[in-house]
């Protein structure tokens, strides 16, 4: 079924994308995942299929998790480290959004290259899984901030969500074992604030990681 | 039942392990549930039980042929860790026996899936069970290896999730019906459309390429293996790898029903030689010993790979090879272990003389060096003569003299840095620093009696072992 109050949505995760990869502030950069976070929850239950308790659960957690719970434990995290800036990133702001625009529209044009099922087609949920993801890789690779870092890997993990969102009706237990993966993040969000208690190292600029460098 | 008890036993431990209130006794949990693990396993493997085709999990050909030597390699790393978490009784052990414990039943569990989903769930759980064993020493430095490994491991497992949607996208497409056991997708075989069954196989490559630690993903391995204790190191080397390697095998048997076999295989391949020539490259370069064996672990996963992709013959001779390397890389991981400890360091530049002060593990040490390097008569020349063989066979020369190339440089580098430590005139700063280490039966005796494992494989390999991997290559290649 196509939706067009959901490819609106998608359109909005994806401007959100181009956002995260333009700011400077991790206070931006935090707001704009979960604002992703919070639209990724509400998408299942615009879907047009008949509401059953496994896609509202799968709704609820996203939202709580993605848009609530993880982006408040960042901003602890972002208060205990006392940094709300990155500052030189291996890859530059506008270049990344650049690359984040080139990267969507690569995605668009490579989903008419793949077959979709024909409730899927005119969807904008196979490019949008996609842009995202590539966008979660270039904020990975791109920042040197831990923080930064855990974003990225967030959105990439929203990316995925995206793509499993085809695939919730047919196969709901490999979409919901994503919800593994917020775990991971969890950990993520522990080991910054455990080591800012410990203390380890200063700046979590992650760069200074180099003792183990070759 | 039995099957279901390996998974359930070191899970239920895990849970006692964190419970139990005396940091003295607590790790003998991990040699008996080592014990009880490893019987069991045996006992599935002589008298297999009978596999339902569209169970969930099932002690299967595959897991039968792997999954033994992952018990037997715990048990014995887990003798060892009684000895080793006595000397370091200072730091706090309550979350690494635990953890280690979880790590055996999720591996179990992943070993014994049958289901897409299932298999990366268990995955995930492994690698995350994994957190704390690396963490374990608390230093700065451990904690940056863990940052890596999380970082890095946590993006192969996240594309390997986006790879299983790709496939189950593949089925659905095919007019599947939801059911992802691995059966089913075979039995789906030219149904599953061909283009997401591409995109599928190369993000799940990527995936569970990362967890095994091929390159070029393999960079969160030398730190991971450099920090850990060598206890971890072992299992990480022997037993995790090997759970993602099975995934990628199949994996692999889907996207060959589905009529891509041919570009699988092709893939397989380049990337098997691309690890082993960058680790070779590494090797040669490398001061540190600990992350030598890092190197050298991604060298052998290249070599896994590299069977893999050469047909039945050459599946059988990585389903060994699992079996001689696990084994092998433990008794170096373990002695490696005592050297460090002994040494205070692990580089090159402050570490010599390891045979005056440590004679016993550097004995073994070096010993174990030259059966990973593939001397007759241990294990390890066996298994990479058997995938020489078969890259013959199937017509790949070319593949074949690369192969011994990359062996050849591995063994240069190897040598290069084991002789660099054990020979030579002792620091100074290595006899007074702190406690002396004494080489006590705990801490030798584990890793000898892995190496006896490994020589025992290379000179009298049991039929019902090479049939065992055989049955394996059956279920893998169901159509002759």
């Amino acid at each position: 079924m196509i939706n067009s109050n959901l490819n609106l949505l998608i359109g909005l995760a994806m401007g959100l994308n181009l956002l995260a990869l333009g700011t400077s502030r991790l206070p931006a950069l935090i707001r704009a995942m979960s604002a992703q976070g919070v639209i990724l929850g509400v998408m299942p239950i615009l879907m047009g299929h008949e509401l059953d308790w496994q896609v509202v659960l799968v709704a609820l957690a996203t939202v709580a998790g993605k848009g609530l719970l993880i982006p408040s434990l960042l901003r602890r995290a972002m208060r205990t480290a006392q940094i709300d800036r990155e500052l030189d990133p291996q890859i530059g702001f506008v270049a990344s959004m650049l690359l984040g625009a080139g990267g969507t529209i690569a995605a668009l044009a490579l989903t008419h290259q793949l077959p979709l099922l024909p409730e899927h087609s005119g969807s904008l949920l196979v490019p949008g899984a996609l842009a995202t993801v590539l966008t979660g890789f270039i904020l990975l690779i791109g920042r040197t901030k831990a923080i930064s870092q855990v974003c990225g890997y967030l959105i990439l993990e929203n990316g995925i969500y995206l793509f499993g969102l085809l695939l919730i009706k047919a196969m709901p237990l490999l979409v919901e074992a994503g919800v593994l993966l917020d775990l991971t993040v969890g950990v993520f969000i522990i080991g910054i604030i455990v080591d800012r208690i410990q203390r380890a190292f200063d700046s979590l600029d992650t760069r200074k990681l180099t003792t183990l460098h070759e | 039942m039995k099957s279901l008890l390996l998974i359930l036993v070191p899970l239920v431990a895990a849970a006692l392990a964190a419970l139990w209130p005396w940091s003295r006794t607590r790790p003998w949990l991990l040699p008996a549930v080592g014990l009880i693990h490893t019987l069991l396993s045996f006992w599935l493997f002589c008298d297999p039980p009978a596999v339902a085709p569209g169970a969930w999990f099932a002690f299967d050909p595959l897991a039968r042929a792997v999954l033994p030597v992952v018990s037997l390699l715990f048990l014995v790393c887990a003798w060892y860790g009684v000895s080793y978490l006595r000397i370091r009784s200072e730091r706090p052990n309550r979350v690494f026996i635990a953890a280690l414990l979880a790590v055996l039943g999720l591996l179990s569990a992943g070993h014994q899936a049958r289901h897409l989903g299932l298999l990366w769930i268990f995955t995930e759980a492994v690698t995350l069970a994994a957190v704390p064993l690396l963490h374990f020493n608390g230093t700065p430095r451990a904690f940056e290896a863990t940052w890596k490994y999380l970082l890095v491991g946590g993006t192969g497992i996240a594309l390997s999730l986006l790879g299983s949607l790709c496939l189950g996208y593949a089925s659905l497409h095919g007019g599947g019906d939801g059911n992802l056991t691995f059966v089913a997708l075979i039995a789906q075989g030219a149904g599953l459309s061909r283009p997401w069954v591409l995109i599928a196989w190369v993000l799940l490559l990527v995936g569970y390429g990362t967890k095994m630690g091929l390159a070029p993903m393999h960079t969160w391995k030398p730190e991971a293996y450099g920090e850990a204790a060598g206890i971890v190191g072992a299992i990480l080397a022997g037993g995790v790898t090997s759970v993602a390697f099975t995934a990628i095998l199949r994996v692999r048997a889907v996207v060959a029903a589905a009529g891509e076999g041919a570009t699988a295989d092709h893939t397989l391949l380049a990337i098997g030689l691309f690890s082993m020539l960058v680790a070779a490259l590494f090797l040669l370069g490398t001061r540190d010993f600990k992350r030598m064996l890092a190197y050298s672990s991604v060298e052998h996963m290249g070599i896994l790979t590299l069977g893999a992709s050469l047909g039945r013959a050459g599946v059988a001779a990585a389903l060994f090879h699992v079996w001689t390397n696990g084994l092998t890389k433990g008794t170096l991981f373990l002695s490696a272990g005592n050297i460090r400890r002994a040494a205070g360091s692990a580089s090159m530049d402050d570490v010599r003389g390891m045979n005056v002060i440590t004679p016993r593990s550097a004995a073994i040490f070096v010993t174990g060096m030259f059966a990973v390097t593939a001397c007759p008569p241990f294990g390890p020349f066996f298994s990479e003569l058997k995938v020489l063989r078969a890259a013959l066979e199937t017509g790949h020369a070319a593949a074949a003299v690369m192969f011994l190339g990359c062996l050849l440089l591995a063994f240069f580098g190897l040598t290069r840095v084991v002789f660099g430590i054990v020979d030579g005139r002792p620091r100074p700063a290595a006899k007074v620093g702190g406690r002396r280490f004494s080489e006590t039966a705990g801490v030798l005796l584990p890793p000898l009696v892995l190496l006896g494992l490994s020589l025992w494989l290379g000179l009298f390999l049991p039929r019902v072992l090479s049939d065992a991997w055989l049955a394996a290559v059956a279920q893998l290649y169901p159509t002759p």
